[in-house]
């Protein structure tokens, strides 16, 4: 696709984007003026509210500590859920050995990992990204898996009868192959991990997001509670935006 | 340098998955090939043609028998396959480099993407290239090596008659002045006669070989009709009623032409 080509699709996308955020704003604004009520701020109050915390409160601060966590639990995720993934997809019997473990955990709702680790490790930072770690692991484990399970035979042959050796072979024939399932879990993975960051703060740190959103909570201050919130939504598409889709055009580059 | 083979396959079985029944795909295959030979090998489909090649590369080391090279015991391979197989996410420049033990041979490569008229084609991803065009792409990895041996599995399938008949005078040209030894697999007897120093015949599954059958004429000269019909009925003759095979040069098939 040409440059031109590019920038139109990408005004298009951005306007289309802007709309539709647009008309979300609208509706918010006027069902609170409707409601007319301080547990239904309309998009104004929680906006000013959003800036004002961030400039002058604990915004920055709280938000500062999830995302921490949310990128430690994250990369440990992804590493460990791809390693074992694609362990398993090669050896049978490292399949057979962690299968019944996968299942279980991916079973286990993310609350009960978190109070079980904080009834063994204590009120830690170890133990709340040890929870939040662990209730995302399975899935990135099971889709890396597949990807690794439908790896090309033929490219593999194509690999050692040139004789590209084993770094060559999976830097530049396996990595490619499981690049998309990558994404998927990658995309899913920020998605889950960092609702699940939330309640394991809730339960047991002293700041991030999910701490200051119980103060709100026991304070009814739906205001600061929904410009949290939304602080932390928009750090999260602009990983999306900003991050996961580039990367994903760069890597599907060779489709067009 | 170019190599010899020597082939002594005793066995080689598929085994069944699940109760499936194990198919024995070679049985009794014995063949040798001499240093800088262009050695075609043809037989029914499904006869372990594929199969051989693959025990030749060493990509298949689960059978019982030898594959000997003289005078290199491991020669570079150069494979062809039926599909281009080449990587959808490299260029096709990218592709080839990557089967180079260093890179900074852009120069070297560069002329050998000319030469094989992919030069407009480098920097195009595979998936936007036409079948001929990928089939070059992957004759040029296959040369990019400098190969001892060179592999070919059906390497013009499915292409249409003129781009295939380019595609066999530009291998012709490039093992004029590359010398390697080549073994080609088709089952296209026009193909075997156009191409082959010698011919092998295999038979139905399990393969061994049935025939041979030297072509000593020059290639240049087996393109006058009656001569080419001539010896592409003499094969047809070989491949439908097989007599039992001659290893001896002596009593065997005459070298025609």
């Amino acid at each position: 696709m040409t440059q031109e080509g590019l920038r139109a699709r990408f005004l298009v996308s951005f306007a289309g984007r802007a709309a539709s955020l647009f008309s979300l704003l609208a509706v918010w604004q006027a069902t609170a003026w409707l409601a007319h009520s301080r547990l239904f701020p309309g998009a104004g109050a929680v906006l000013a509210t959003l800036v004002e915390d961030a400039t002058h409160g604990d915004l920055l601060h709280h938000l500062g500590a999830t995302l921490a966590r949310v990128a430690v639990a994250f990369a440990l995720a992804m590493t460990i859920g791809t390693t074992v993934g694609i362990a398993m997809a090669r050896s049978r019997a490292i399949d057979t050995l962690l299968d019944s473990g996968v299942v279980l955990l991916l079973n286990l709702p993310a609350l009960v990992i978190a109070v079980l680790l904080y009834v063994w490790l204590g009120l830690t930072e170890a133990a709340a990204i040890g929870a939040v770690t662990l209730s995302k692991l399975p899935a990135v484990v099971v889709t890396m898996r597949e990807g690794a399970r439908t790896l090309d035979r033929d490219l593999a042959d194509m690999a050692k009868s040139f004789q590209l050796g084993g770094w060559r072979t999976f830097r530049h024939v396996v990595l490619p192959q499981l690049a998309p399932f990558f994404l998927v879990a990658s995309r899913t993975g920020l998605a889950l991990i960092w609702k699940i960051v939330l309640v394991v703060e809730l339960l047991g740190r002293p700041d991030g997001i999910g701490y200051a959103i119980q103060v709100f909570f026991q304070l009814f201050d739906v205001r600061r509670l929904i410009a949290y919130a939304l602080a932390f939504v928009a750090v999260v598409l602009a990983i999306e935006w900003g991050v996961l889709q580039p990367l994903e055009r760069r890597l599907t580059r060779w489709r067009r | 340098m170019t190599v010899g083979i020597s082939v002594d396959i005793h066995e080689k079985q598929y085994l069944g998955h699940a109760g499936a029944k194990s198919v024995t795909a070679l049985h009794n295959l014995q063949a040798c090939v001499a240093p800088s030979e262009f050695c075609v090998i043809t037989g029914p489909s499904g006869c372990g043609k594929t199969t051989l090649l693959n025990i030749i590369a060493g990509l298949d080391r689960d059978f019982a028998g030898t594959v000997h090279f003289e005078p290199i015991p491991a020669p570079k391979i150069g494979y062809v396959f039926q599909n281009p197989r080449l990587l959808p996410w490299r260029t096709v420049r990218e592709n080839i480099a990557l089967v180079l033990p260093h890179h900074g041979t852009s120069a070297k490569l560069d002329a050998l993407l000319a030469e094989i008229g992919l030069a407009d084609a480098a920097d195009v991803y595979p998936t936007r290239l036409s079948g001929g065009m990928a089939r070059r792409a992957a004759l040029a990895r296959a040369f990019a090596i400098a190969p001892d041996l060179l592999l070919m599995d059906e390497p013009f399938l499915s292409l249409d008659a003129a781009a295939a008949d380019r595609l066999r005078g530009l291998l012709l040209r490039l093992v004029s002045t590359r010398p390697a030894t080549v073994l080609f697999v088709t089952h296209d007897l026009t193909e075997a006669v156009q191409l082959a120093d010698r011919i092998l015949v295999l038979s139905q599954a399990p393969g061994r070989v049935l025939a041979e059958m030297p072509i000593t004429l020059p290639r240049s000269e087996r393109r006058d009709p009656d001569t080419f019909s001539r010896l592409r009925a003499e094969l047809s003759r070989l491949a439908d009623h097989p007599v039992a095979r001659r290893s001896d040069d002596s009593g065997g098939y005459p070298s025609l032409g």
